[in-house]
């Protein structure tokens, strides 16, 4: 077994799938050997960098990669959308992080994914078909036009059921909207899995709480370290208080404190507007091309609720 | 020798050392003090009275030969005084500077029992300091003996068990799941108590023994520790991960915006550099009234740091008394002067939020000592009636952590029922070859006790390795009078005196 590398982790593919949602393949064949479905890493994209946490979207142990699935909303993921080219490198990435999905076991699943959980939701949903589900795919979407992985999804889910806010495809409507057709249609679910912002995953655990369907979400909480160290990213679960990084990041849906996660997620707010505004700012006096229009600031986060 | 000295021959005052003035300081990120200077050192290595006795050298974790070093600078001899020291200890400049001395070697010196002990740490650190600033470095000769060693944690344990184990020839690869090793050293102390280029310069020396640092590696999770023995060809693994995991109160109002634990403040402020924001990205809100629970070394950090991040008032809240206030003494010491608020004998009870889900304030409740606890300190009870209100902005729990939980869940270590490995005597855990030391063995404790179970470790891993083990561990019983450590007289040490500029 080779030692890992300790620094620079090349960007081997890049695709993007709207004017805010792009791809990275990055090389690092311990990690892609080792991830599992549910974990993710972190990493920085520079030296003078924050450390931010991605769910591993894909992996390849063949190939040695790793797929990231970003969605440009603050100064770094902004910064990466402009820098992060094939050749480039990443100054670190680490992984894989938090306890991988518990995944078996069930005969019939959901897998649940909007916005920026559309890749995430990927290797569990492979996962629980190589493990013999039959899986029944949501994906929640604004438009056609943003739709991807359309054809990676069908060919490990059994059904699929697309969801947009304007019925350009699949569904018209939340996913929400998509759980309740298959409710209505498979009444043996043993079990609903679902990462996006946090306001669609509690969408999804009420959804599924009259029904008593066992749902898991999959928490993105402020982290620093991502091994437990700092508690930045502590969560309430039921009566007790977990940290997302080392005792999660998924969690009983039907015992998250989603109100007490968005408020937390807030908390770095002012700073990071202040980031963004500096970077547009800077990008502008550089006189780039690609410089990100100006006006959105964190509170227009796109595609919210799928 | 010189003529004898006598308690009433030595310099009778401890020669102070020049610090940055309180008001000053209290808002820059440079070191509070500034260290000896030449004749200042001169001065204070007099006061050692040079005893036969030795009580410093056994109070010392590492068995530093305190009065060989002291004597080298009375002597002018200062690269040898560097060599006693780099016999034992490779971070003087950092244990010079963190150790709790107070506790330790100038605790039980002899001066000490009449007058103000010997300033041990300070002249250490100058020792250190010199051989930085001269590029001075101690690479022993070392023959390669085919074993791979791995080390687990580029903290003072990991450090300090890689030095010993490159030294008797192994090859040597530490992992690092932050992007820069250092441990606790680079994320927790801050600047002003230990600045980042001296423990650089420190990790260079190890780095010059050749061994090699891998950062942003996650073992348990991207390799475990069963793979590096069978899969990664490490004849011998150390482990010293640290205790992580900080611990908060369970009182209401604890995930209010605003509160954090010491470990979050101080790695952004610290390592992630939030407190050169926005040239670098890690953003930190800090507080204008700054409320900090508990009053060890970590606490008094994060008070500090608030201060020097623009905070107008930084309050200090410990159940206890300042008595049995567990940071160094000069921490304390330091904090008070740089006007920090102490609220001693002061329980918080519950945190109050704003509609924003922001903490506004903090209701605490005083608190009086009652019957010594299973510790022996006297016990805290409750005052009824004497509830207050501080008002805040940040709440900063600075309280101790609890075992971190990523080896348990990943390899087949036994822990004990707090969560930490367990390890015997000899620090060796539950899998052969696998030995463990520092935090994660014995809960939170210091820089220099981690080293010390490091060197521990090392010299269990070496007779396992069966490996001769000639590296000047101090052990009183192998020591003979003649000043020759394990057969090798003082002068030939097993070294090359390189420079590294």
């Amino acid at each position: 077994m080779n030692v890992p590398q300790s620094s620079s982790f090349e960007i081997v593919a890049r695709a993007d799938f709207s004017d805010v949602t792009f791809l990275l393949e990055v090389r690092h064949p311990m990690l892609a050997k080792a991830a599992k479905a549910g974990q993710f890493v972190i990493v920085m994209e520079h030296e003078q960098g924050e450390r931010i946490p991605l769910t591993i979207a894909d992996f390849d142990r063949d190939a040695g990669t790793i797929t990231l699935v970003i969605q440009a909303v603050g100064k770094t993921t902004r910064e990466m959308q402009q820098n992060c080219r094939v050749g480039t490198t990443l100054f670190a990435v680490v992984g894989p992080m938090g306890i991988p999905s518990h995944i078996g076991g069930k005969k019939k699943v959901v897998c649940v994914g909007g916005g920026l959980g559309v890749a995430p939701i990927f290797p569990q949903a492979r996962a629980w078909k190589e493990s013999g589900a039959y899986v029944i795919g949501v994906l929640g979407f604004r438009n056609r036009e943003l739709v991807f992985w359309e054809d990676k999804f069908r060919a490990c889910c059994d059904e699929l059921i697309l969801c947009t806010d304007d019925g350009s495809a699949g569904i018209k409507g939340l996913v929400t909207e998509g759980i309740k057709q298959a409710i209505a249609k498979h009444a043996d679910i043993e079990e609903l899995v679902a990462i996006g912002p946090p306001i669609m995953m509690k969408g999804c655990a009420e959804a599924t709480r009259p029904h008593k369907i066992p749902t898991m979400v999959s928490l993105n909480p402020v982290m620093v370290d991502g091994t437990g160290m700092c508690g930045g990213c502590r969560v309430k679960i039921g009566e007790t208080v977990k940290f997302a990084c080392v005792d999660g990041p998924d969690f009983d849906g039907h015992l998250v404190d989603f109100d007490d996660l968005m408020a937390r997620l807030g908390r770095y707010k002012t700073a990071e507007k202040e980031a963004l505004e500096r970077f547009q700012e800077s990008c502008r006096i550089r006189g780039d091309e690609n410089a990100p229009e100006p006006v959105a600031a964190l509170d227009d986060r796109p595609s919210t609720d799928g | 020798m010189a003529k004898k000295k006598t308690i009433r021959t030595i310099p009778q005052e401890r020669t102070p050392v020049q610090e940055q003035d309180p008001k000053e300081r209290a808002r820059n990120f440079e070191e509070v003090s500034l260290g000896y200077r030449l004749e200042e050192a001169l001065v204070e290595a007099e006061r050692c009275l040079q005893c036969a006795d030795e009580p410093c050298v056994r109070g010392c974790p590492v068995g530093i030969d305190i009065p060989g070093f002291i004597q080298k600078i009375t002597e002018k001899h200062y690269h040898g005084a560097y060599d006693i020291i780099t016999d034992t200890n490779l971070l003087p400049s950092v244990c010079g500077r963190v150790c709790p001395q107070e506790n330790q070697c100038e605790g039980v010196c002899t001066v000490g029992d009449t007058l103000e002990p010997v300033a041990i740490g300070r002249l250490e650190r100058f020792v250190g300091d010199m051989a930085i600033k001269e590029g001075w470095a101690n690479v022993p000769y070392i023959e390669p003996n085919g074993y791979r060693v791995g080390i687990v944690g580029a903290g003072p344990a990991g450090m300090a068990c890689a030095a010993d184990m490159a030294k008797a020839g192994c090859e040597v690869v530490v992992y690092e799941a932050f992007h820069q090793p250092g441990g606790v050293l680079k994320y927790g102390i801050p600047d002003f108590r230990l600045p980042n280029d001296v423990i650089d310069a420190e990790i260079d020396k190890l780095k010059k023994l050749g061994i090699r640092f891998e950062c942003n590696t996650l073992v348990g999770r991207l390799f475990t520790i069963e793979q590096m023995v069978t899969e990664m060809g490490f004849h011998a693994v150390f482990v010293g991960t640290g205790a992580g995991y900080p611990s908060f109160m369970g009182i209401p109002g604890e995930s209010l915006n605003g509160v954090l634990s010491a470990n979050e403040l101080l790695t952004r402020a610290n390592l992630m550099r939030a407190r050169d924001f926005p040239n670098f990205d890690t953003p930190l809100q800090p507080g204008k009234r700054v409320t900090v629970i508990g009053a060890g070394n970590t606490a008094m950090d994060a008070m500090r740091v608030s201060l020097r991040l623009g905070a107008e008032k930084v309050f200090c809240i410990y159940r206890r008394s300042k008595a049995e206030a567990p940071a160094r003494v000069e921490e304390v010491h330091h904090a008070e002067q740089e006007g920090i608020e102490f609220n001693w004998l002061t329980s918080p009870v519950e945190l109050l939020g704003d509609d924003k889900k922001a903490v506004r304030a903090m209701r605490c409740v005083r608190m009086e000592l009652g019957e010594p606890d299973d510790s022996g300190r006297r016990k805290p009870i409750p005052v009824p009636g004497s509830e207050f209100e501080i008002e805040t902005d940040m709440v900063v729990f600075a309280i101790g952590t609890n075992a971190n939980p990523i080896l348990g869940q990943t390899a087949k270590l036994k822990l004990n029922k707090r969560g930490y490995i367990q390890a015997d005597d000899s620090l060796a855990t539950s899998i052969a070859g696998v030995y463990a030391g520092g935090d994660i063995v014995t809960g939170a404790a210091t820089v220099i006790q981690a080293m010390g179970a490091g060197r521990k470790a090392a010299r269990a891993m070496k007779a396992y390795l069966g490996l001769r083990d000639t590296d000047g561990v101090y052990a009183p019983d192998t020591d003979d009078p003649a000043g020759r450590r394990f057969g090798i007289p003082v002068e030939e040490h097993n070294f090359a005196r390189v420079r590294l500029r």
